[in-house]
């Protein structure tokens, strides 16, 4: 077990700066998502710290150990791949047991833990069979148990479920916790589905262009986004950005009047999460005209405008909004997000 | 479309059947009777003939022989020009085709370029000559210097034939996905752990492939002795020739044939059977 440091990590491909000095600390025991699209430099930052790319300046410090430098076998650390990287040749045991035997482990103690492992994944049935008779998602599991096997200090994962279906995905979603939790291993895990890094993570660093863009707590990320496109990549429907005008440093919503943050300009970004609204009558509502209205059993999704900004809001199911009806909205204060409408990075709202 | 006409796929597939029983199996059949038989009579005379003649056990040595020192070494050469080539990123195209440039110049025309640079007057020799290794020309591939005109007959066959093999193991290497060797890296196998634990059995088949055409094609090898070594050299196929050409003797030189045929299968089957592919073990 042990914390993490990664420290000013720059990873240049000629001109391209995939990772722009990414620094970023993660505890003993903690699980971390490294969540962005794709290219935004995610998976080049887990490859550097497994040793399998090369940093072009910057320090990774396992433990209060540099790593940099060293063969990804004397980091202390295992990993688990994306198309499972499960040996073909070797049955389930033999593969549970590759780590161990490259550390000329003795054959007792090779036993106990592939069996330990084994067990933890629930893959007792399969270990004499090889893994071309197995599916994808007991392939997964033996490349888990592979990785858990050598008892590693740091757990890196390379988005582990994108190549499940998605009724397995959710289901070993839901075992991965169970078993990391009980295993008690650093984690990093990198994911562009933001349901499975806020699901996973205690913490989830958000990337984007090669940038970590915010640090934090699923739910804090989620209603406190740092930028526009933190915002805009976590949650489905995605936060809403409305740009807004400021004057006596107050936003009109309707005919309630919203204290816009202090030292602003004319125009300010309204962030609204989809289901941070409830129905209230016009005009004290603020007015949004609805274009399409789709009722989804447990919610009910409206799409349309509001000040002529494409919007999407949730409602409960048991509203009754059709398609093309114009509507008032109450805003909940509390979970609005002021952005600067320059820089996108959002501004502390005045404190109650 | 073909669920209608069954007999279309059967169709298509006629005129190369045909094509392979008038060329292939009626002379093989013929070649084999040639062997066996004496005045229309069934008869091992032939074969006998063959196994008393004086270059008989030499042909079957060298042929073994040969085969023995030039198909490992191809291996070998073919699984380190795959696995550099692998971890070449620019200019890889470029040096899979310079590489294969052997595979296009025929088994004769290799010979000729291997003599005009081992002959008495050749450029091997000018060369040591200039160096001062050598005082006046030397001879490589004379009857009185077997273990040279050997090697130099080895180098040109592993010169002339690595290429096929490097292709083959090329296409096989280019199936294992990198990951596996990644995996094996961060699990704690080294560069030499990596390749014959995880490299080397996932590219079995390919390695399969390789051997049994490049064995075939060994105890197949004429042209390339020919030219270097005329008769000083008897191999097998050679002594078919002899028999055939000079001494027409068509029923010993099909013994000869039939000979290099059955040392073909069998090592064929011998390779099937030691290196058995078993596709549940395939990524």
């Amino acid at each position: 077990m042990a914390n993490i440091v990664i420290d000013r990590i720059r990873k240049s491909f000629g001109a391209f700066q995939a990772l722009k000095e990414v620094s970023l600390t993660i505890n003993d025991g903690e699980f971390v998502s490294l969540l962005g699209p794709s290219g935004c430099g995610k998976t080049t930052l887990l490859r550097i710290i497994a040793g399998l790319e090369t940093s072009t300046s910057g320090d990774v410090r396992i433990g209060d150990r540099s790593i940099i430098g060293l063969a990804p076998k004397d980091r202390g650390l295992a990993m688990v791949f994306q198309n499972y990287a499960v040996f073909p040749h070797m049955t389930v045991y033999e593969n549970v047991a590759f780590g161990l035997r490259m550390q000329k482990a003795d054959e007792a103690r090779v036993k106990a833990q592939v069996e330990k492992a084994a067990g933890l994944l629930h893959i007792e049935p399969y270990l004499d069979r090889y893994p071309n008779k197995l599916s994808g998602g007991q392939r997964q599991r033996v490349a888990v148990a592979r990785a858990l096997a050598v008892k590693p200090k740091v757990l890196l994962m390379d988005e582990p479920l994108s190549n499940l279906d998605a009724l397995l995905r959710l289901e070993m979603r839901t075992e991965l916790k169970t078993v990391l939790q009980s295993a008690g291993t650093t984690t990093i895990y990198v994911t562009h589905d933001q349901t499975e890094a806020m699901g996973l993570s205690d913490r989830i660093a958000v990337m984007h262009n090669g940038v970590v863009e915010q640090v934090g707590h699923p739910v804090e990320i989620y209603n406190h986004p740092a930028t526009r496109f933190v915002g805009g990549f976590i949650g489905n429907p995605p936060m809403n950005f409305i740009k807004v005008p400021v004057s006596n440093g107050q936003v009109a919503a309707g005919e309630e009047q919203l204290a816009a943050p202090k030292d602003v300009g004319n125009e300010i970004v309204l962030g609204l999460r989809g289901e941070a609204v409830e129905l209230a009558p016009l005009p004290q509502g603020l007015e949004m005209k609805v274009r399409v209205a789709e009722p989804m059993g447990s919610h009910l999704l409206l799409t349309g405008s509001i000040h002529d900004q494409p919007v999407r809001v949730i409602l409960p199911a048991s509203e009754t909004v059709k398609s093309g009806d114009t509507i008032g909205l109450k805003l909940d204060s509390k979970r609005i997000t002021w952005l600067s409408p320059e820089s996108g990075r959002s501004i502390p709202a005045v404190s109650a | 479309m073909t669920q209608n006409r069954p007999w279309i796929p059967y169709l298509l597939i006629l005129p190369s059947v045909a094509f392979l029983a008038l060329l292939f199996v009626v002379p093989l059949v013929q070649t084999i009777w040639l062997a066996l038989s004496d005045n229309g009579a069934p008869s091992l005379a032939n074969a006998e003939r063959m196994v008393t003649d004086i270059n008989f056990t030499r042909s079957v040595r060298n042929t073994f022989l040969l085969t023995i020192v030039v198909v490992p070494v191809q291996i070998a050469i073919a699984l380190a020009m795959g696995t550099m080539v692998s971890k070449v990123g620019r200019g890889r195209e470029t040096i899979l085709w310079i590489w294969t440039i052997p595979l296009g110049i025929s088994d004769l025309a290799a010979g000729l370029v291997w003599l005009s640079i081992l002959q008495n007057t050749g450029y091997f020799n000018s060369l040591l000559f200039s160096l001062g290794v050598i005082g006046r020309q030397a001879s490589w591939l004379s009857y009185q210097t077997p273990i040279a005109l050997f090697i130099a007959i080895a180098v040109a066959e592993i010169w002339r034939g690595t290429a096929i093999v490097m292709v083959i193991i090329v296409a096989g290497l280019n199936q294992v996905p990198k990951e596996f060797k990644e995996a094996a890296e961060i699990f704690g196998a080294g560069p030499w752990t990596r390749f014959w634990r995880i490299t080397l059995p996932l590219i079995r088949p390919a390695l399969q492939s390789a051997l049994i055409l490049r064995t075939v094609l060994a105890f197949e090898v004429f042209a390339v002795v020919y030219a270097l070594g005329g008769r000083n050299f008897p191999v097998l196929v050679g002594e078919a020739y002899n028999w055939q050409n000079q001494n027409q003797n068509y029923s010993v030189a099909a013994v000869y044939a039939v000979l290099i045929m059955i040392i073909s299968l069998a090592a064929t089957l011998i390779y099937l059977k030691a290196l058995k592919v078993d596709p549940e073990r395939l990524p």
